[in-house]
């Protein structure tokens, strides 16, 4: 399984990415860690004609922490939001999603905006994204810069609103300010670090009285996107997260989900499982216990 | 809008050590470029798509999968492959013999990537529990051994515990 031919540019400048973008139109495709980009080219899946390698151009590699917003350059590494603190305490969901993504050796490659540009429906970090209504900066040359939050950017499996002659280059995280936020992803996939069969995404606020006062939630790998469910959401607050609220969202939540079946998870399954994750979810996060070291 | 044609691209690397050049397509893995270009076999080609981990080397002291990155993309970058494991030549690290001593290997096949991912964890964990080495070989598949002669040996080489049988 060898890749197609292809010609080769390491890009030396954003703009530079932005004009071989431009001018090769969908012949051209940047490439970051290539964790998905690389498999699909060996199975011939994509057959780009021209690579831009954008790994190695600073502005892509940024971290502005705010108070109101982390802005990620999209060639962050995986495994360097996993490592870094700062950014842990001010965005913890992204810590919680990152441990489900692959292995060290894909870790140490894949890049957050790649994953969200790849727009796999069970990838751990769209759905982190779409929960936290993350926004996603795309340039190129004829727009400018463009500024597209997370659930009208992921449109179907493996389709974003990314055009051919954009790049994307950051990531606009929002901070949830003040005492009590708390969060969990939970999954279950055949393997750890293989694809979701389903996944679950909660960040809560919790007053000193355990009372919720912000909440956002999402289910992964159980439709062409990942889901969000803001009216649930507000369902939950003024009230404190219980077995039996929790378990009446999660239910709920799944009830909408439309699972597609394979041979390892039938669609019924999944969708027992978006309840089963959603619950477990929402009721760590409230009590606030950390992810173990290996789940 | 004709993308341009593929022309061959000079690559060198820092390979255990050694400042090494070949010419290749753009399209040749580093594990193809170190295996066909540079003659150093030791890294395995398995699947050819990021699932098995047998071609696992460390890139700039850090372990990835060199099937899906392409030999033109770390052009003056340092690669350790399991050739570069042992101190000296005819020697083996402590982990490479731990591997001998607990049976760690079958056929053979996924232990250089198993040898560069267990390598990795000792740099940065020199005690890891037992849930840290089935984490750390998490992305490597191994099919002969059921994987416990291999925490075994993980075990072995930092000294907790001897070797089952």
């Amino acid at each position: 399984m060898k890749a197609a031919p292809f010609a080769f540019i390491r890009a030396e400048s954003l703009d530079h990415v932005l004009e071989q973008l431009a001018r090769h139109g969908g012949e051209a495709k940047p490439i970051a860690g290539g964790q998905s980009l690389v498999p699909m080219m060996a199975m011939r899946l994509a057959r780009p004609a021209l690579l831009v390698d954008i790994n190695r151009l600073p502005e892509l590699k940024t971290l502005e922490i705010g108070p109101r917003r982390v802005v990620m350059g999209a060639t962050s590494r995986q495994r360097d939001i996993e490592e870094n603190a700062a950014l842990n305490r001010v965005v913890p969901l992204l810590r919680e999603a990152v441990r489900w993504v692959g292995h060290v050796q894909t870790r140490n490659r894949g890049t957050v905006g790649g994953s969200l540009a790849h727009a796999d429906p069970s990838a751990e970090l769209p759905l982190a994204a779409l929960v936290l209504d993350a926004t996603l900066v795309l340039r190129s040359q004829a727009e400018g810069q463009r500024r597209v939050a997370a659930t009208d950017f992921l449109i179907a499996p493996m389709v974003t609103a990314t055009g051919e002659a954009e790049c994307l280059a950051a990531i606009e995280w929002p901070v949830w300010e003040g005492p009590g936020v708390a969060c969990a992803f939970e999954e279950v996939a055949i393997r750890h670090g293989d694809f979701a069969m389903a996944s679950a995404a909660c960040q809560l606020q919790l007053d000193a009285a355990g009372i919720c006062r912000r909440a956002a939630i999402g289910l992964g790998g159980v439709a062409g996107t990942p889901l969000a469910f803001p009216d649930l959401a507000a369902a939950l607050l003024g009230r404190r997260i219980e077995p039996r609220l929790a378990h009446d969202i999660a239910e709920e939540a799944a009830a909408r989900a439309e699972p597609g079946s394979d041979p390892h998870a039938d669609a019924e399954y999944r969708r027992h499982l978006a309840a089963v994750l959603l619950r477990r979810a929402l009721l760590r996060a409230a009590a606030g216990v950390p992810a173990m070291a290996a789940a | 809008m004709s993308a341009p044609t593929s022309p061959l691209a000079t690559v060198e690397i820092v390979v255990n050590g050694t400042r090494r050049r070949a010419v290749v397509e753009p399209r040749t893995t580093l594990v193809d470029f170190l295996r066909d270009h540079l003659g150093l076999t030791g890294t395995h080609v398995g699947c050819e798509h990021g699932i098995c981990g047998a071609c696992s080397v460390l890139l700039e002291g850090d372990p990835v999968r060199a099937c899906c990155l392409f030999a033109v993309q770390v052009d003056g970058m340092s690669v350790t492959t399991v050739e570069g494991l042992a101190p000296a030549r005819g020697q083996l690290s402590k982990l490479q013999d731990a591997f001998c001593e607990a049976h760690a290997l079958q056929c053979g096949y996924c232990t250089p990537g198993m040898l560069i991912a267990c390598h990795d964890l000792l740099a940065r964990n020199p005690h890891p529990s037992e849930a840290e080495i089935r984490e750390a070989i998490g992305g490597n598949l191994c099919r002969c051994t059921g994987y416990q002669q291999i925490v075994d040996a993980v075990k072995l080489a930092t000294g907790q515990g001897a070797a089952h049988g």
